[in-house]
């Protein structure tokens, strides 16, 4: 393990996580980073710094030539892809095995059976994971009535190659099919290159439950417990926490069973994530899909387990068998996590960067913050808008509230409009509170409610 | 609305730090050129941050004297985009 550096392939707090996990582990450290990242915490942290280019991304961070060069040209032996940008692109663990890079994730091969949603669930089929009735990809207008007959309303158009909600389209009436099928298809064609698109029967009212998953070389993956992230807002997580409430012993060890078993069909070899809907009120759950990458949401996994999971998935990228088993696997307390965002929530939660001028964060023992922003740090406009992962723990879900509402109301940060009063209305929610909410929850009721209050 | 400078021109200013867009997307014409004329509405440029846009209009009615920025440069808020020379 000595003697091995790892360039990271990321920017932001996922660089940050990254780099300080390695630095724990006596690994040395390579940042790329793009001409607009050269003074973030990530680069003062790192042992070297590698320019990639200019801000664009298309030119720097999902530029895979130039990340090997860089790996090539400092002597990093591994890459770590975070999430986002190339983390879930076969063509870097490609590139990695033809220049003898270690890539810390899956194979490509993995990446691509999984990646593609109509494999995806071809896969989860085999291995009896239950999942909404849905077709195949379609071709034509013929093949979407044929599904969507089959199917019944109301249903969804999703894209095979698809994530964080482009291409999407929930469909309710027959009238609203034609339009929805090439609104999406194009949608789908814009963000991912491929028009390709299949439908399913969509669940109303369900939560999103998904599985931390965790294997090695060696054929062995194991779970790490759930997360529940309902709260969301146009199909993006808002707040994540672990474990689920409300979730019936039975249905949650399915739903466990279920994410082991498909990632164990492929060999598994990395972090990944499972996602379901899941239909409390029915005892039923669905497959959603198969996240081949670190997930934004991990801390809560770690906070509740003590796994630190980028150690772990860097010790099995490097040919070491899973430190723990199932067995050892041990559950403690509850952890909620509140993704902080430079957003104005008064203006339809447009982006909101410029210069961090007052940055005063939250301490205490259950309080975790995650993040590579400082007083004076100025968010640029060419990337998201995360600022923090603001991660609070305790003994029962009752205690983690508290201390996320009190962490919420020391947190003071002032040059960039935050989404920090929208979080606080939410976790003051009687719903929240009694955690009875499904995903459409935070948009359809709570939102204008919020909009009403600062009116 | 900006006020007139000494030379009788009106600055456009950003109104967000973001990335300056002259044209709608690459393969197209810019929105406007330097000695064009505007309206009020007319739209002049579009504004990026993190992958939202937004189009910004003259906001008032003249000829664009000169551009200051160049297409995908990064802007701050209340940087001077372009100078207007009002109709009298």
């Amino acid at each position: 393990m000595k003697n091995r550096k790892v360039l990271v392939a990321n920017r932001g707090e996922i660089a940050v996580r990254i780099i300080k996990t390695c630095k724990e582990m006596g690994l040395e450290t390579v940042l790329v980073v793009s001409e607009a990242d050269k003074e973030s915490m990530g680069a003062r942290l790192a042992d070297e710094v590698v320019c990639i280019g200019p801000p664009q991304v298309n030119l720097s961070y999902l530029d895979i030539q130039k990340i090997i060069d860089a790996a090539l040209e400092t002597g990093a032996d591994a890459i770590h892809p975070g999430y986002g940008f190339l983390a879930e692109n076969a063509a870097l663990p490609e590139a990695c095995v033809n220049n003898g890079i270690t890539f810390i994730g899956p194979r490509a091969e993995t990446m691509r059976l999984l990646g593609d949603k109509i494999s995806a669930r071809d896969l989860a089929k085999q291995s009896n994971v239950p999942m909404a009735e849905g077709s195949q990809g379609l071709r034509s207008f013929d093949d979407v009535e044929a599904a969507v007959q089959k199917a019944g309303f109301p249903v969804i158009f999703k894209a095979a190659a698809g994530g964080g909600g482009r291409g999407m389209r929930i469909v309710t009436e027959h009238k609203e099919l034609k339009g929805a099928f090439a609104l999406a298809s194009n949608e789908a064609l814009q963000a991912f290159g491929d028009e390709t698109l299949f439908v399913e029967r969509y669940i109303q009212n369900a939560r999103h439950v998904e599985v931390q998953v965790i294997g090695d070389n060696f054929g062995k993956v194991i779970h790490l417990g759930q997360r529940d992230c309902s709260p969301q807002r146009r199909h993006q997580k808002v707040i994540e926490e672990g474990r689920p409430v409300n979730l019936p012993d039975d249905l949650r060890d399915r739903i466990l069973e279920s994410a082991v078993a498909l990632t164990s069909s492929v060999g598994y070899n990395s972090a990944g994530t499972v996602e379901f809907l899941v239909d409390v009120a029915r005892n039923e759950f669905y497959f959603m899909e198969v996240n081949t990458r670190i997930q934004v949401e991990h801390p809560v996994t770690e906070e509740i387990t003590g796994v630190d999971l980028v150690k772990e998935q860097i010790l099995v990228a490097f040919g070491a068998p899973l430190s723990l088993s199932q067995e050892d696997v041990k559950f403690n307390g509850h952890a909620i996590e509140c993704r902080i965002t430079a957003e104005d929530s008064t203006d339809d939660f447009f982006p909101s960067p410029g210069c961090i001028d007052v940055f005063v964060t939250p301490e205490g023992n259950n309080v975790r913050l995650d993040t590579h922003c400082y007083q004076g740090y100025e968010i640029s406009p060419y990337y998201d808008s995360l600022i923090a992962k603001l991660i609070t723990t305790g003994d029962t879900r009752e205690e983690a509230l508290a201390n996320m509402k009190a962490a919420l109301s020391d947190f003071k940060i002032e040059g960039v409009e935050t989404n920090i009063p929208f979080l606080q209305f939410i976790i003051e929610q009687p719903e929240f509170i009694e955690g009875n909410i499904h995903i459409k929850w935070l948009e359809d009721t709570v939102l204008p409610k919020f909009l009403e209050s600062i009116k | 609305m900006s006020e007139v400078d000494a030379n009788g021109l009106v600055p456009l200013q950003a109104s967000v730090t973001s990335v300056f867009y002259s044209k709608p997307s690459p393969g197209e014409p810019e929105f406007v050129n330097e000695g064009g004329q505007v309206d009020e509405d007319t739209v002049v440029c579009l504004l990026e941050i993190m992958k939202c846009f937004r189009s910004t209009t003259a906001g008032i009615k003249g000829t664009v004297e000169k551009i200051l920025v160049n297409n995908s440069d990064m802007v701050k808020k209340g940087d001077t985009l372009m100078l207007i020379r009002p109709d009298k």
